[in-house]
Protein backbone atom coordinates (compact mmCIF):
# COMPACT_ATOMS: atom_id res chain seq x y z
CA UNK A 1 0.00 0.00 0.00
CA UNK A 2 2.37 2.34 1.06
CA UNK A 3 6.24 2.49 -0.18
CA UNK A 4 9.11 3.74 0.37
CA UNK A 5 12.29 3.18 -1.29
CA UNK A 6 15.86 4.72 -0.96
CA UNK A 7 14.40 8.19 0.25
CA UNK A 8 16.47 10.81 0.97
CA UNK A 9 15.55 13.80 2.56
CA UNK A 10 17.80 16.92 3.56
CA UNK A 11 16.84 20.37 5.58
CA UNK A 12 19.31 22.61 3.78
CA UNK A 13 22.20 20.79 3.84
CA UNK A 14 22.17 18.53 6.14
CA UNK A 15 21.02 15.26 5.30
CA UNK A 16 18.09 13.84 7.62
CA UNK A 17 16.86 10.69 5.79
CA UNK A 18 19.19 8.19 4.22
CA UNK A 19 17.96 6.02 1.58
CA UNK A 20 15.30 5.02 3.96
CA UNK A 21 13.00 1.94 2.43
CA UNK A 22 9.77 1.24 4.45
CA UNK A 23 6.31 -0.55 3.32
CA UNK A 24 2.87 -0.24 5.41
CA UNK A 25 0.82 -3.25 4.00
CA UNK A 26 -3.20 -2.74 3.94
CA UNK A 27 -4.80 -2.97 6.82
CA UNK A 28 -1.68 -3.37 9.06
CA UNK A 29 -0.33 -1.31 11.73
CA UNK A 30 3.50 -0.30 11.25
CA UNK A 31 5.29 1.36 14.62
CA UNK A 32 8.41 3.76 13.56
CA UNK A 33 10.63 3.67 16.36
CA UNK A 34 13.74 5.73 17.51
CA UNK A 35 15.35 8.32 19.62
CA UNK A 36 15.07 12.05 19.63
CA UNK A 37 15.78 14.20 16.18
CA UNK A 38 16.03 10.19 14.71
CA UNK A 39 14.16 11.66 12.08
CA UNK A 40 10.73 9.79 12.52
CA UNK A 41 8.76 13.26 11.92
CA UNK A 42 10.69 13.94 9.17
CA UNK A 43 9.91 10.95 7.61
CA UNK A 44 6.18 11.22 7.91
CA UNK A 45 6.38 14.82 6.64
CA UNK A 46 8.03 13.27 3.71
CA UNK A 47 5.24 11.06 3.11
CA UNK A 48 2.58 13.81 2.97
CA UNK A 49 4.47 16.15 1.09
CA UNK A 50 5.49 19.04 4.32
CA UNK A 51 9.37 18.10 2.93
CA UNK A 52 10.65 17.28 0.30
CA UNK A 53 12.17 13.77 -0.87
CA UNK A 54 15.65 14.86 -2.83
CA UNK A 55 15.78 11.46 -4.45
CA UNK A 56 14.11 8.26 -3.95
CA UNK A 57 10.52 7.47 -4.36
CA UNK A 58 7.52 7.57 -2.15
CA UNK A 59 4.47 5.08 -3.94
CA UNK A 60 1.29 4.88 -2.73
CA UNK A 61 -1.09 2.24 -3.54
CA UNK A 62 1.04 2.18 -6.88
CA UNK A 63 1.17 5.34 -7.71
CA UNK A 64 4.29 7.63 -7.34
CA UNK A 65 4.00 10.77 -4.70
CA UNK A 66 6.96 11.37 -3.99
CA UNK A 67 6.91 15.69 -5.23
CA UNK A 68 2.69 15.40 -5.32
CA UNK A 69 0.81 18.22 -3.86
CA UNK A 70 -0.06 17.62 -0.33
CA UNK A 71 -3.63 18.15 -0.63
CA UNK A 72 -3.31 15.83 -3.04
CA UNK A 73 -1.66 13.15 -1.48
CA UNK A 74 -3.89 13.78 1.52
CA UNK A 75 -6.96 13.41 -1.28
CA UNK A 76 -5.28 10.01 -2.41
CA UNK A 77 -6.16 8.45 1.30
CA UNK A 78 -3.37 9.87 3.66
CA UNK A 79 -4.29 11.45 7.16
CA UNK A 80 -1.46 12.93 8.93
CA UNK A 81 -1.62 13.66 12.71
CA UNK A 82 0.43 15.48 13.15
CA UNK A 83 3.60 15.56 16.32
CA UNK A 84 1.88 19.72 17.33
CA UNK A 85 -1.85 18.23 16.76
CA UNK A 86 -2.01 21.58 14.72
CA UNK A 87 -5.56 21.90 15.37
CA UNK A 88 -7.56 25.12 13.93
CA UNK A 89 -8.27 27.36 16.92
CA UNK A 90 -10.35 30.05 14.94
CA UNK A 91 -12.44 27.09 14.54
CA UNK A 92 -14.86 25.67 16.56
CA UNK A 93 -14.40 21.75 17.55
CA UNK A 94 -17.22 20.69 15.29
CA UNK A 95 -15.86 22.88 12.50
CA UNK A 96 -12.35 21.42 12.69
CA UNK A 97 -13.93 17.54 12.56
CA UNK A 98 -15.98 18.25 9.42
CA UNK A 99 -13.86 20.69 7.58
CA UNK A 100 -12.45 18.07 5.37
CA UNK A 101 -15.08 15.17 5.98
CA UNK A 102 -14.97 12.69 3.19
CA UNK A 103 -17.85 10.29 2.69
CA UNK A 104 -16.91 6.20 3.88
CA UNK A 105 -17.15 4.27 6.98
CA UNK A 106 -16.35 6.65 9.59
CA UNK A 107 -18.96 9.38 10.55
CA UNK A 108 -19.01 11.85 13.27
CA UNK A 109 -21.20 9.25 15.81
CA UNK A 110 -18.50 6.32 15.01
CA UNK A 111 -15.89 8.71 16.11
CA UNK A 112 -17.79 10.17 19.21
CA UNK A 113 -18.08 6.52 20.24
CA UNK A 114 -14.25 6.47 20.06
CA UNK A 115 -14.08 9.40 21.65
CA UNK A 116 -16.30 10.33 23.95
CA UNK A 117 -15.36 13.36 25.47
CA UNK A 118 -15.33 14.96 22.16
CA UNK A 119 -19.35 14.89 21.58
CA UNK A 120 -19.50 17.42 24.87
CA UNK A 121 -17.66 20.15 23.08
CA UNK A 122 -18.63 20.09 19.47
CA UNK A 123 -19.32 23.87 20.01
CA UNK A 124 -16.10 24.71 21.99
CA UNK A 125 -13.14 26.74 19.80
CA UNK A 126 -10.31 24.71 18.79
CA UNK A 127 -8.19 26.19 21.21
CA UNK A 128 -10.20 25.74 24.14
CA UNK A 129 -9.16 21.91 24.57
CA UNK A 130 -6.75 20.42 26.79
CA UNK A 131 -3.89 18.67 25.65
CA UNK A 132 -5.69 15.07 25.50
CA UNK A 133 -8.37 16.23 23.79
CA UNK A 134 -7.13 18.01 21.07
CA UNK A 135 -5.18 14.96 20.42
CA UNK A 136 -8.27 13.00 20.29
CA UNK A 137 -9.63 15.71 18.01
CA UNK A 138 -6.63 15.37 15.70
CA UNK A 139 -7.63 11.91 15.25
CA UNK A 140 -11.20 12.04 15.16
CA UNK A 141 -10.29 14.81 12.26
CA UNK A 142 -7.76 12.17 10.27
CA UNK A 143 -10.36 9.27 10.51
CA UNK A 144 -13.59 11.40 9.28
CA UNK A 145 -11.12 11.90 6.33
CA UNK A 146 -11.99 8.13 5.69
CA UNK A 147 -8.06 7.32 4.78
CA UNK A 148 -6.55 4.32 3.94
CA UNK A 149 -3.67 5.44 5.29
CA UNK A 150 -3.30 7.08 8.40
CA UNK A 151 -0.24 8.24 9.43
CA UNK A 152 0.29 9.09 13.81
CA UNK A 153 3.35 11.23 15.16
CA UNK A 154 4.16 9.97 19.01
CA UNK A 155 0.27 10.49 20.07
CA UNK A 156 1.16 10.03 23.77
CA UNK A 157 3.50 12.61 23.31
CA UNK A 158 3.03 15.12 26.73
CA UNK A 159 -0.25 13.89 28.01
CA UNK A 160 -0.40 12.51 31.80
CA UNK A 161 -0.68 9.27 32.00
CA UNK A 162 -4.14 8.25 32.57
CA UNK A 163 -4.86 10.14 29.42
CA UNK A 164 -2.13 8.39 27.57
CA UNK A 165 -3.34 4.38 28.61
CA UNK A 166 -7.13 5.64 27.04
CA UNK A 167 -5.18 6.97 23.48
CA UNK A 168 -3.49 3.63 23.82
CA UNK A 169 -6.51 1.24 24.35
CA UNK A 170 -8.39 3.36 21.72
CA UNK A 171 -5.60 2.94 19.13
CA UNK A 172 -5.54 -0.65 20.47
CA UNK A 173 -9.19 -0.69 18.88
CA UNK A 174 -8.72 1.34 16.12
CA UNK A 175 -6.45 -1.86 14.72
CA UNK A 176 -9.30 -4.12 13.99
CA UNK A 177 -11.68 -2.23 12.36
CA UNK A 178 -9.50 0.95 11.12
CA UNK A 179 -7.26 2.10 8.05
CA UNK A 180 -3.85 1.00 8.12
CA UNK A 181 -1.67 2.98 10.04
CA UNK A 182 1.78 3.78 10.55
CA UNK A 183 2.64 4.65 13.99
CA UNK A 184 5.66 6.84 15.23
CA UNK A 185 6.35 6.26 18.50
CA UNK A 186 9.35 6.45 21.57
CA UNK A 187 7.51 3.61 23.44
CA UNK A 188 8.89 0.37 21.95
CA UNK A 189 7.11 -1.78 24.43
CA UNK A 190 3.53 -0.30 23.55
CA UNK A 191 5.26 -0.39 19.75
CA UNK A 192 5.49 -3.91 20.31
CA UNK A 193 2.81 -4.76 21.75
CA UNK A 194 0.36 -3.17 19.33
CA UNK A 195 2.67 -3.68 16.01
CA UNK A 196 2.77 -5.89 13.12
CA UNK A 197 5.60 -4.76 11.75
CA UNK A 198 8.22 -2.69 13.73
CA UNK A 199 10.63 0.01 12.03
CA UNK A 200 13.67 1.31 13.55
CA UNK A 201 15.20 4.47 12.87
CA UNK A 202 18.85 6.09 13.73
CA UNK A 203 20.39 8.67 12.85
CA UNK A 204 18.22 8.74 9.84
CA UNK A 205 18.59 5.37 8.71
CA UNK A 206 16.66 2.26 9.17
CA UNK A 207 18.71 0.15 11.36
CA UNK A 208 15.85 -2.69 12.17
CA UNK A 209 12.89 -4.00 10.71
CA UNK A 210 10.68 -7.23 11.06
CA UNK A 211 7.97 -8.56 13.39
CA UNK A 212 7.97 -7.12 17.07
CA UNK A 213 8.93 -10.84 18.82
CA UNK A 214 12.30 -10.26 16.75
CA UNK A 215 12.83 -7.18 18.11
CA UNK A 216 16.25 -7.76 20.63
CA UNK A 217 17.71 -6.26 23.16
CA UNK A 218 20.79 -5.33 21.50
CA UNK A 219 18.70 -3.31 19.10
CA UNK A 220 16.90 -1.52 21.60
CA UNK A 221 19.91 -0.80 23.95
CA UNK A 222 21.78 0.54 20.04
CA UNK A 223 19.02 2.58 18.82
CA UNK A 224 16.17 3.31 21.38
CA UNK A 225 15.58 2.61 25.02
CA UNK A 226 18.48 3.62 27.78
CA UNK A 227 18.74 7.73 26.88
CA UNK A 228 14.24 7.36 26.88
CA UNK A 229 13.36 9.20 29.80
CA UNK A 230 10.15 9.28 29.06
CA UNK A 231 8.37 6.31 29.77
CA UNK B 1 -24.58 69.27 15.85
CA UNK B 2 -21.26 69.49 13.30
CA UNK B 3 -20.22 66.23 15.50
CA UNK B 4 -22.56 64.24 14.29
CA UNK B 5 -22.52 65.41 10.94
CA UNK B 6 -18.71 64.66 10.99
CA UNK B 7 -19.84 61.17 12.63
CA UNK B 8 -21.18 60.37 9.92
CA UNK B 9 -18.47 61.69 7.06
CA UNK B 10 -16.72 59.13 9.65
CA UNK B 11 -18.34 56.32 9.43
CA UNK B 12 -18.89 56.91 5.47
CA UNK B 13 -15.23 56.73 4.81
CA UNK B 14 -14.75 54.15 6.96
CA UNK B 15 -17.61 51.92 5.25
CA UNK B 16 -15.50 52.43 1.96
CA UNK B 17 -12.23 51.71 4.02
CA UNK B 18 -14.07 48.24 4.99
CA UNK B 19 -14.86 47.14 1.37
CA UNK B 20 -11.33 48.02 0.18
CA UNK B 21 -9.34 46.93 3.13
CA UNK B 22 -11.58 43.85 3.87
CA UNK B 23 -9.48 41.86 0.74
CA UNK B 24 -6.13 43.40 1.24
CA UNK B 25 -6.17 41.93 4.83
CA UNK B 26 -7.59 38.23 4.35
CA UNK B 27 -5.04 37.90 1.28
CA UNK B 28 -2.27 38.76 3.50
CA UNK B 29 -3.34 36.66 6.21
CA UNK B 30 -3.63 33.85 4.27
CA UNK B 31 -0.82 33.95 1.94
CA UNK B 32 1.68 37.08 3.28
CA UNK B 33 0.66 38.20 -0.33
CA UNK B 34 0.67 42.02 -0.93
CA UNK B 35 -1.20 43.53 -3.74
CA UNK B 36 -0.40 47.44 -3.63
CA UNK B 37 -2.10 47.80 -6.78
CA UNK B 38 -5.21 46.97 -4.81
CA UNK B 39 -6.12 50.97 -4.95
CA UNK B 40 -5.76 50.47 -8.57
CA UNK B 41 -8.75 48.42 -8.46
CA UNK B 42 -10.67 51.26 -6.78
CA UNK B 43 -9.92 53.39 -9.44
CA UNK B 44 -10.63 51.11 -12.07
CA UNK B 45 -14.23 50.25 -10.21
CA UNK B 46 -15.07 53.85 -10.51
CA UNK B 47 -14.25 54.12 -13.79
CA UNK B 48 -16.01 51.57 -15.17
CA UNK B 49 -19.02 52.18 -13.48
CA UNK B 50 -18.83 55.39 -14.86
CA UNK B 51 -18.78 53.89 -18.53
CA UNK B 52 -21.61 51.18 -17.37
CA UNK B 53 -23.54 54.19 -15.90
CA UNK B 54 -23.34 55.72 -19.50
CA UNK B 55 -23.94 52.74 -21.52
CA UNK B 56 -26.81 51.51 -19.35
CA UNK B 57 -27.96 55.01 -18.55
CA UNK B 58 -28.24 53.72 -14.81
CA UNK B 59 -27.03 53.42 -11.21
CA UNK B 60 -27.14 50.31 -10.59
CA UNK B 61 -26.54 48.55 -13.78
CA UNK B 62 -23.20 49.67 -12.95
CA UNK B 63 -23.20 49.29 -9.21
CA UNK B 64 -23.63 45.37 -10.04
CA UNK B 65 -21.82 45.05 -12.84
CA UNK B 66 -18.50 47.31 -11.85
CA UNK B 67 -17.28 44.74 -9.25
CA UNK B 68 -17.58 42.06 -11.13
CA UNK B 69 -15.14 43.48 -14.13
CA UNK B 70 -13.17 44.30 -11.41
CA UNK B 71 -13.19 40.63 -10.00
CA UNK B 72 -12.74 39.08 -13.56
CA UNK B 73 -10.05 41.71 -14.10
CA UNK B 74 -8.71 40.82 -11.14
CA UNK B 75 -8.73 37.03 -12.28
CA UNK B 76 -7.04 38.12 -14.85
CA UNK B 77 -4.17 40.00 -13.00
CA UNK B 78 -3.68 37.16 -10.95
CA UNK B 79 -3.45 33.96 -13.88
CA UNK B 80 -0.76 35.85 -15.75
CA UNK B 81 1.13 37.47 -13.62
CA UNK B 82 0.81 37.72 -9.66
CA UNK B 83 0.72 34.15 -9.53
CA UNK B 84 4.41 34.10 -10.33
CA UNK B 85 5.14 36.07 -7.77
CA UNK B 86 3.16 34.63 -5.32
CA UNK B 87 5.99 32.47 -3.93
CA UNK B 88 8.53 34.73 -3.99
CA UNK B 89 10.04 38.13 -1.14
CA UNK B 90 7.76 40.51 -0.07
CA UNK B 91 9.93 42.98 -1.29
CA UNK B 92 9.29 41.35 -5.28
CA UNK B 93 5.51 41.51 -5.05
CA UNK B 94 5.91 45.17 -3.73
CA UNK B 95 7.89 46.38 -5.93
CA UNK B 96 5.90 44.46 -9.13
CA UNK B 97 2.81 45.36 -7.62
CA UNK B 98 4.19 49.00 -7.52
CA UNK B 99 4.68 48.91 -10.99
CA UNK B 100 1.26 48.05 -11.48
CA UNK B 101 0.15 51.19 -9.76
CA UNK B 102 1.32 53.59 -12.08
CA UNK B 103 0.44 51.06 -15.30
CA UNK B 104 -3.01 51.39 -14.26
CA UNK B 105 -2.46 55.55 -13.69
CA UNK B 106 -1.04 55.73 -17.17
CA UNK B 107 -3.93 53.38 -18.54
CA UNK B 108 -6.70 55.24 -16.87
CA UNK B 109 -5.24 58.81 -18.37
CA UNK B 110 -5.07 57.41 -21.80
CA UNK B 111 -8.57 55.91 -22.00
CA UNK B 112 -10.36 59.02 -19.76
CA UNK B 113 -8.10 61.72 -19.74
CA UNK B 114 -7.11 63.63 -16.81
CA UNK B 115 -10.36 65.44 -15.83
CA UNK B 116 -12.58 64.15 -13.65
CA UNK B 117 -15.61 62.18 -14.01
CA UNK B 118 -18.52 61.45 -11.60
CA UNK B 119 -22.02 59.05 -11.38
CA UNK B 120 -25.37 60.93 -10.47
CA UNK B 121 -26.20 58.70 -7.28
CA UNK B 122 -29.73 57.08 -7.92
CA UNK B 123 -33.16 58.79 -7.95
CA UNK B 124 -34.31 57.16 -4.46
CA UNK B 125 -31.09 58.35 -2.57
CA UNK B 126 -30.54 61.72 -4.30
CA UNK B 127 -32.02 64.04 -2.03
CA UNK B 128 -31.42 65.14 1.59
CA UNK B 129 -32.93 63.46 4.92
CA UNK B 130 -33.10 65.56 8.02
CA UNK B 131 -31.31 64.50 10.96
CA UNK B 132 -31.24 67.04 14.01
CA UNK B 133 -32.41 69.99 11.82
CA UNK B 134 -29.35 69.16 9.23
CA UNK B 135 -30.00 67.82 5.86
CA UNK B 136 -27.57 64.89 5.49
CA UNK B 137 -27.23 63.81 1.60
CA UNK B 138 -29.59 60.56 1.62
CA UNK B 139 -26.97 58.76 -0.77
CA UNK B 140 -23.54 59.04 2.16
CA UNK B 141 -26.32 57.04 4.37
CA UNK B 142 -26.35 54.68 1.74
CA UNK B 143 -22.58 53.88 1.67
CA UNK B 144 -23.16 53.76 5.36
CA UNK B 145 -26.06 51.04 5.16
CA UNK B 146 -23.66 49.44 2.23
CA UNK B 147 -20.81 48.86 4.70
CA UNK B 148 -22.61 47.39 7.10
CA UNK B 149 -24.47 44.86 4.84
CA UNK B 150 -21.40 43.97 3.00
CA UNK B 151 -19.44 43.09 6.70
CA UNK B 152 -22.66 41.82 7.81
CA UNK B 153 -22.63 39.15 4.76
CA UNK B 154 -18.87 38.63 4.96
CA UNK B 155 -19.26 37.90 8.40
CA UNK B 156 -22.12 35.46 7.90
CA UNK B 157 -20.18 33.76 4.79
CA UNK B 158 -17.14 33.48 7.05
CA UNK B 159 -18.75 31.82 10.26
CA UNK B 160 -21.06 29.86 9.25
CA UNK B 161 -20.60 28.14 5.74
CA UNK B 162 -17.65 25.76 4.69
CA UNK B 163 -16.29 27.53 2.65
CA UNK B 164 -15.69 30.12 5.48
CA UNK B 165 -14.64 27.45 7.32
CA UNK B 166 -11.92 27.27 4.99
CA UNK B 167 -10.36 30.15 4.79
CA UNK B 168 -10.35 30.53 8.14
CA UNK B 169 -8.40 27.34 8.62
CA UNK B 170 -6.10 28.75 5.75
CA UNK B 171 -5.41 31.62 8.02
CA UNK B 172 -4.75 29.76 10.94
CA UNK B 173 -2.57 26.59 9.20
CA UNK B 174 -2.33 26.74 5.84
CA UNK B 175 0.13 23.63 5.88
CA UNK B 176 -2.45 21.63 8.32
CA UNK B 177 -5.52 22.94 5.85
CA UNK B 178 -3.41 21.58 3.00
CA UNK B 179 -2.91 17.92 5.05
CA UNK B 180 -6.61 17.92 5.12
CA UNK B 181 -6.70 17.63 1.34
CA UNK B 182 -8.23 21.64 1.25
CA UNK B 183 -6.43 22.95 -2.19
CA UNK B 184 -5.57 26.26 -0.21
CA UNK B 185 -4.23 27.47 -3.70
CA UNK B 186 -7.66 27.52 -5.01
CA UNK B 187 -9.26 28.84 -1.42
CA UNK B 188 -6.81 32.15 -1.82
CA UNK B 189 -7.82 32.35 -5.25
CA UNK B 190 -11.60 32.73 -4.81
CA UNK B 191 -10.53 35.21 -1.48
CA UNK B 192 -8.30 37.58 -3.99
CA UNK B 193 -11.57 37.47 -6.67
CA UNK B 194 -13.87 38.68 -4.03
CA UNK B 195 -11.44 41.01 -2.97
CA UNK B 196 -10.76 42.48 -6.25
CA UNK B 197 -15.04 42.71 -6.53
CA UNK B 198 -15.06 44.85 -3.14
CA UNK B 199 -12.30 47.05 -4.14
CA UNK B 200 -14.25 47.56 -7.70
CA UNK B 201 -17.51 48.20 -5.55
CA UNK B 202 -15.97 50.79 -2.77
CA UNK B 203 -14.66 52.42 -6.14
CA UNK B 204 -18.37 52.40 -8.15
CA UNK B 205 -19.99 53.13 -4.70
CA UNK B 206 -17.59 56.11 -4.18
CA UNK B 207 -17.97 58.00 -7.78
CA UNK B 208 -20.88 59.98 -6.85
CA UNK B 209 -19.20 61.34 -3.94
CA UNK B 210 -15.48 61.56 -5.14
CA UNK B 211 -14.31 62.70 -8.24
CA UNK B 212 -13.19 59.89 -10.16
CA UNK B 213 -9.59 60.49 -12.12
CA UNK B 214 -6.65 59.20 -12.64
CA UNK B 215 -4.50 59.21 -9.00
CA UNK B 216 -7.68 58.93 -6.85
CA UNK B 217 -6.38 55.30 -5.85
CA UNK B 218 -3.41 56.63 -3.88
CA UNK B 219 -4.55 58.77 -0.63
CA UNK B 220 -7.36 55.67 -0.16
CA UNK B 221 -4.78 53.28 -0.76
CA UNK B 222 -2.70 54.52 1.98
CA UNK B 223 -5.55 54.47 4.54
CA UNK B 224 -6.06 50.79 3.56
CA UNK B 225 -3.13 49.84 3.78
CA UNK B 226 -2.92 51.81 7.81
CA UNK B 227 -6.30 50.23 8.42
CA UNK B 228 -4.60 46.61 7.88
CA UNK B 229 -1.99 47.27 9.57
CA UNK B 230 -3.75 49.25 12.66
CA UNK B 231 -6.94 46.29 12.63
CA UNK B 232 -4.45 43.54 12.76
CA UNK B 233 -3.72 41.03 9.18
CA UNK B 234 -6.23 38.54 8.30
CA UNK B 235 -9.23 38.77 10.02
CA UNK B 236 -12.72 40.32 9.29
CA UNK B 237 -12.52 41.86 12.86
CA UNK B 238 -9.41 43.64 12.28
CA UNK B 239 -10.56 45.37 9.18
CA UNK B 240 -13.74 46.39 10.65
CA UNK B 241 -12.47 48.03 13.72
CA UNK B 242 -9.18 49.33 11.99
CA UNK B 243 -11.98 50.91 9.54
CA UNK B 244 -13.66 52.67 12.12
CA UNK B 245 -10.74 54.11 13.79
CA UNK B 246 -9.06 55.51 10.48
CA UNK B 247 -12.43 56.57 9.20
CA UNK B 248 -12.90 58.44 12.60
CA UNK B 249 -9.60 59.86 12.91
CA UNK B 250 -8.87 61.07 9.71
CA UNK B 251 -12.68 62.72 9.14
CA UNK B 252 -12.09 64.49 12.53
CA UNK B 253 -8.23 64.89 12.24
CA UNK B 254 -8.89 67.26 9.12
CA UNK B 255 -11.95 69.19 11.46
CA UNK B 256 -10.23 69.63 14.87
CA UNK B 257 -6.40 69.91 13.90
CA UNK B 258 -6.94 71.07 10.24
CA UNK B 259 -2.77 72.06 9.99
CA UNK B 260 -1.77 68.26 11.35
CA UNK B 261 -4.66 66.79 9.33
CA UNK B 262 -2.09 64.63 7.52
CA UNK B 263 0.19 63.49 11.24
CA UNK B 264 -3.40 62.12 12.87
CA UNK B 265 -3.88 59.40 11.04
CA UNK B 266 -0.22 58.22 11.70
CA UNK B 267 -0.11 59.14 14.89
CA UNK B 268 -2.75 56.92 15.60
CA UNK B 269 -1.34 53.92 13.53
CA UNK B 270 1.76 54.86 16.16
CA UNK B 271 0.12 54.98 18.95
CA UNK B 272 -1.87 51.54 18.31
CA UNK B 273 1.47 49.91 17.25
CA UNK B 274 2.78 50.83 20.64
CA UNK B 275 0.56 49.18 22.49
CA UNK B 276 0.06 46.44 20.17
CA UNK B 277 2.88 45.62 17.77
CA UNK B 278 0.69 43.22 15.34
CA UNK B 279 -1.90 45.07 15.32
CA UNK B 280 -5.60 45.15 17.12
CA UNK B 281 -6.82 41.61 16.02
CA UNK B 282 -4.61 40.36 14.33
CA UNK B 283 -5.20 36.17 12.65
CA UNK B 284 -3.55 33.40 15.01
CA UNK B 285 -1.27 32.44 12.11
CA UNK B 286 1.41 29.14 11.82
CA UNK B 287 3.48 29.66 8.89
N1 LIG C 1 12.52 22.44 9.84
C1 LIG C 1 13.75 21.95 10.14
N2 LIG C 1 14.86 22.59 9.71
C2 LIG C 1 16.09 22.10 9.98
N3 LIG C 1 16.32 20.99 10.69
C3 LIG C 1 15.26 20.30 11.15
C4 LIG C 1 13.92 20.75 10.90
N4 LIG C 1 13.07 19.88 11.46
C5 LIG C 1 13.83 18.93 12.05
N5 LIG C 1 15.15 19.18 11.86
C6 LIG C 1 16.26 18.33 12.33
O1 LIG C 1 16.12 17.08 11.70
C7 LIG C 1 16.44 16.04 12.60
C8 LIG C 1 15.31 15.07 12.67
O2 LIG C 1 14.18 15.71 13.20
P1 LIG C 1 12.79 14.98 13.40
O3 LIG C 1 11.83 15.99 13.91
O4 LIG C 1 12.43 14.26 12.15
O5 LIG C 1 13.15 13.92 14.54
P2 LIG C 1 12.21 12.97 15.37
O6 LIG C 1 12.75 11.61 15.22
O7 LIG C 1 10.79 13.19 14.99
O8 LIG C 1 12.45 13.47 16.85
P3 LIG C 1 11.43 13.64 18.09
O9 LIG C 1 11.34 12.30 18.73
O10 LIG C 1 12.11 14.62 18.97
O11 LIG C 1 10.15 14.13 17.55
C9 LIG C 1 16.78 16.70 13.93
O12 LIG C 1 18.16 16.76 14.06
C10 LIG C 1 16.20 18.07 13.81
O13 LIG C 1 16.99 18.99 14.53
MG1 LIG D 1 9.20 13.92 15.91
Amino acid sequence: MLELCGVNTFYGASRILRDVSLRVPPGKLVALLGRNGAGKSTLLKTIVGQAAAQSGRVRFDGEDITSAQPWRIARAGIAYVPEAREIFPSLTVAENLFLARRAGEWSGEKVFALFPPLKARLRHGGGELSGGEQQMLAIARALLQNPRLLLLDEPTEGLAPVVVDEIRRRLAGLKTAGPAILLVEQNHAFAAAIADQIYVLGKGEIRWHGAPAGLRADVVGAWLGVHDVRD
Amino acid sequence: MVFLIQLLNGLQLAALLFLLSVGLSVVFGLMRFINLAHGTLFMFGAYLGVACAAAFDSFWAAFFLAPLLVAAGGAALYGILLRHIRRKSPMQQVLVTFGLIFIGFDVARMVWGRFPYSIAEPAVFAGGVQIFGQVYPAYRLFLIALGIAVMAALYLGLEKTRIGAMVRAGVDNRRMAAALGINVERVFFFVFCLGCGLAGLAGVAAAPVFPVFPGMDMPILILALIVVVVGGPGSLKGAMFGSLLVGLADTFGQVVFPEFAAATIYALMAAVLMVRPTGLFPAATVH
